[in-house]
């Protein structure tokens, strides 16, 4: 099958059709166990709340992006929406058929979503040229060796890399920058229909970082993808992707299209995360730090409202009720008490800059 | 610049690494002035020479693969004239650097209070009580929570961010009046970074300190440095005041650098403006500019002789052959 069929291909794989959401999480939660402390019945079971109940839905052909601190479970969602690391609870559905029934066996989703990591050096095989890297995946799938050699050679054309010159190469061979094009290459080789972005650009220089994602839209234009696209640059996730997920101690506060939650972000650690990003202007420098301290621990996260510890309009409710995850305003949803009618959180005291903001 | 109480003044300093069959020219030819109580950023991408030149500040690179040009003086003092002795009392008492990765820079079998200790006791005659104290001052000074309590813990039992500040602890240990940060923020979230800036930014105000901090980053070196050097293929290619720099910059590269950035740059739907083309390689330089190659305004003079450094306004310098025929432009306005 040639490339150029590709796209005719994805339509015709379309199940439920344009209005139903690519992938439905729901409830998904993962808990990592600590050793256990103490004896008998004094016996502890601690365990890191990576991933603690979350839903959300990416939409067929488009960008979702995911931000948050480090340890809030970005990674480890990524994981399992991969299923890399099997959830406790909670289930997926891609396309409207559940993974694991009969519509939709594990290997069947694994070829239609695909994965691109960070450490581009790390993912690559050392001891395999990256034409047989890129190949390995569809052979394993049933394609002969020949074909998807030849397969091979398209997508090194597709992501600007000479096959002539590069398909031989070993992974030590290549700088950072087409070592990543070869890891697009080889999630691409599978023809997936959702590519998961765990900080695919994070490690590249500025000037390779925008030749890749310049690749990333040309790709998705062409194949009709989806990205699930995670990283911690605000900057480059504004400007990528056309929703955005905020995630904080292993659960979503904010979800919303990203030119209305970097316009106006509803929760308050929304708020706070964008005004960390550094501003280029060093005549208007950040005077004070909008978040003080570390992101409390996973395996005891405060009651309530996990962010109530560092939020400047936590008020005494907050600490004792757990927000709602709900829709504040039509397309925006946020877990957040100021934003949930009749939640006992007052209202009088929300500072007037805010309220324009809702 | 050229003022009599620069702390750090680097004249032509070259840096080449030998390895079997070739040499790599990693810094060829920087001149450098930080003054007193001045936060220098070095920018540029990797491989740009810009962590090179600021190890070579404290002479870091091993002696025996390494070659040195040029001269390099800290605090009035010729550094790499120097023996281990004097090398040994300049590092940490006079100088000291904190790196970008804080769990490998620290040692994992000592608590943080004992490698604080031994620093201030190895440069000063005090007691362990006495050392003890001031390390105890310092936890405080960068703002770490239940300082008396964290200074008995070891590096893994705390997160980056208290793992950065502690280690900017441990630089100030003797009262350096210089520090060197390398990208010390660049493996924090976005969050912490602006809490470590911030910390960086009253230390330099509070003791004085010169700081040269070197970042791939400009958002960060915006949020702290006085003057900002561009770094590409071992030459500084531009250097002036952070504000003029980044909002007329004068050299190809920088504007090129700048303008993936600028605000509005990146607008939804558009496509990126990249720099085409890689950095040479540091073996094997062109005898010309070395930006020539993906640069849009070589002309073939560029390619013959590598172009003199060209004064463009107060504190301003760019290293360029067409200066004259590059408009200048406000980068934030025309993007806007």
């Amino acid at each position: 099958m040639s490339l150029s069929q590709q796209q005719l291909v994805n339509e015709f794989r379309d199940v439920g059709g344009a209005r139903q959401p690519l992938l439905i999480v729901r409830g998904l939660k993962k808990y990592f166990p600590l050793k256990s402390t103490g004896f008998g019945l004094r016996r502890e079971r601690l365990a890191v709340r990576a991933v603690d109940g979350i839903n959300f839905e990416i939409l067929k052909g488009e960008t979702l992006g995911v931000v948050g601190e480090s340890g809030c479970g970005k990674s480890t969602t990524a994981r399992l929406l991969m299923q890399l690391t099997e959830q406790d609870s909670g289930e997926l559905i891609f396309d409207g058929q559940a993974l694991g029934s009969r519509g939709l066996p594990l290997r069947e989703y694994r070829r239609q979503t695909q994965m691109v990591f960070q450490d581009s050096y790390s993912s690559l095989n050392p001891r395999m040229t990256i034409e047989d890297s890129i190949a390995f995946g569809p052979t394993v799938h049933g394609v002969s060796k020949r074909e998807a050699l030849e397969r091979a050679h398209d997508l090194l054309l597709r992501v600007g890399l000479e096959p002539a010159r590069f398909a031989g190469r070993y992974p030590h061979e290549l700088s950072g920058g087409q070592r990543q094009r070869v890891n697009i290459a080889r999630a691409l080789a599978l023809e997936p229909r959702l590519i998961i972005l765990d900080e695919s650009v994070s490690a590249l220089d500025k000037s390779v970082e925008a030749q890749v994602l310049n690749l990333l839209q040309d790709l998705k234009q062409a194949f009709g993808l989806t990205y699930l696209f995670i990283s911690h640059d605000l900057n480059v996730v504004h400007y990528l992707c056309d929703r955005v997920l905020v995630m904080y101690l292993g659960e979503v506060v904010e979800v919303g299209p990203a030119d209305a939650l970097f316009e106006a972000p509803l929760h308050p650690y929304t708020q706070a995360l964008l005004r960390s990003m550094p501003t280029t202007d060093p005549l208007q420098r950040t005077e004070e730090a909008p978040l003080a301290g570390d992101p409390p621990n996973p395996i005891n996260p405060p009651s309530g409202c996990r962010f109530h510890t560092r939020c400047q309009d936590a008020r005494a409710v907050c600490a004792s009720v757990a927000p709602i995850f709900h829709e504040a305003v039509p397309g925006r949803r946020v877990a957040c008490l100021k934003y949930q009618p009749d939640s006992g959180y007052e209202t009088a005291q929300i500072p007037l800059r805010e309220v324009t903001h809702g | 610049m050229g003022e009599a109480n620069s702390t750090i003044r680097l004249r032509d300093l070259q840096v080449e690494f030998h390895q079997p069959g070739k040499r790599i020219q990693a810094v060829n030819g920087v001149d450098l002035e930080v003054g007193e109580g001045e936060v220098v950023a070095l920018i540029g991408e990797s491989g740009s020479g810009k962590s090179v030149t600021l190890r070579a500040m404290m002479r870091l690179h091993p002696d025996r693969a390494t070659r040195y040009g040029g001269s390099l003086e800290v605090a009035g003092q010729d550094v790499l004239g120097m023996g281990a002795k004097q090398l040994a009392l300049l590092r940490g008492k006079t100088i000291a650097m904190i790196f970008q990765e804080p769990l490998l820079a620290l040692d994992p079998v000592y608590t943080l209070g004992q490698q604080i200790t031994e620093t201030i006791r190895r440069h000063e005659p005090v007691s362990r009580a006495e050392a003890r104290a001031r390390a105890l001052q310092l936890f405080e000074r960068v703002r770490i929570p239940s300082p008396d309590r964290r200074l008995d813990t070891y590096p893994h039992e705390m997160s980056g961010g208290m793992r950065q500040r502690a280690m900017i602890a441990l630089a100030l240990a003797c009262r350096p009046q210089v520090l060197l940060a390398d990208e010390p923020t660049t493996a924090l979230d976005a969050t912490v970074q602006i809490q470590i800036l911030l910390l960086l930014r009253e230390l330099q105000r509070e003791l004085g300190l010169s700081i040269v901090f070197v970042t791939h980053d400009i958002g960060a070196a915006a949020e702290v440095a006085d003057r900002m050097a561009v770094m590409y293929a071992g030459r500084i290619v531009e250097q002036g005041p952070a504000a003029v720099l980044l909002t007329r910059p004068r050299h190809p590269y920088t504007r090129a650098l700048l303008k993936s950035r600028a605000e509005g740059a990146m607008q939804k739907g558009q496509r990126l403006e990249t720099i085409g083309g890689a950095p040479p390689d540091l073996s094997k330089l062109p005898t010309g500019c070395a930006f020539a190659e993906r640069c849009a305004h070589a002309a073939d003079a560029c390619r013959q002789t590598p172009p003199p450094n060209t004064r463009v306004g107060p504190g301003h310098e760019a290293r360029c052959w067409r200066l004259d025929e590059i408009a200048v432009t406000d980068i934030s306005r025309c993007t806007l």
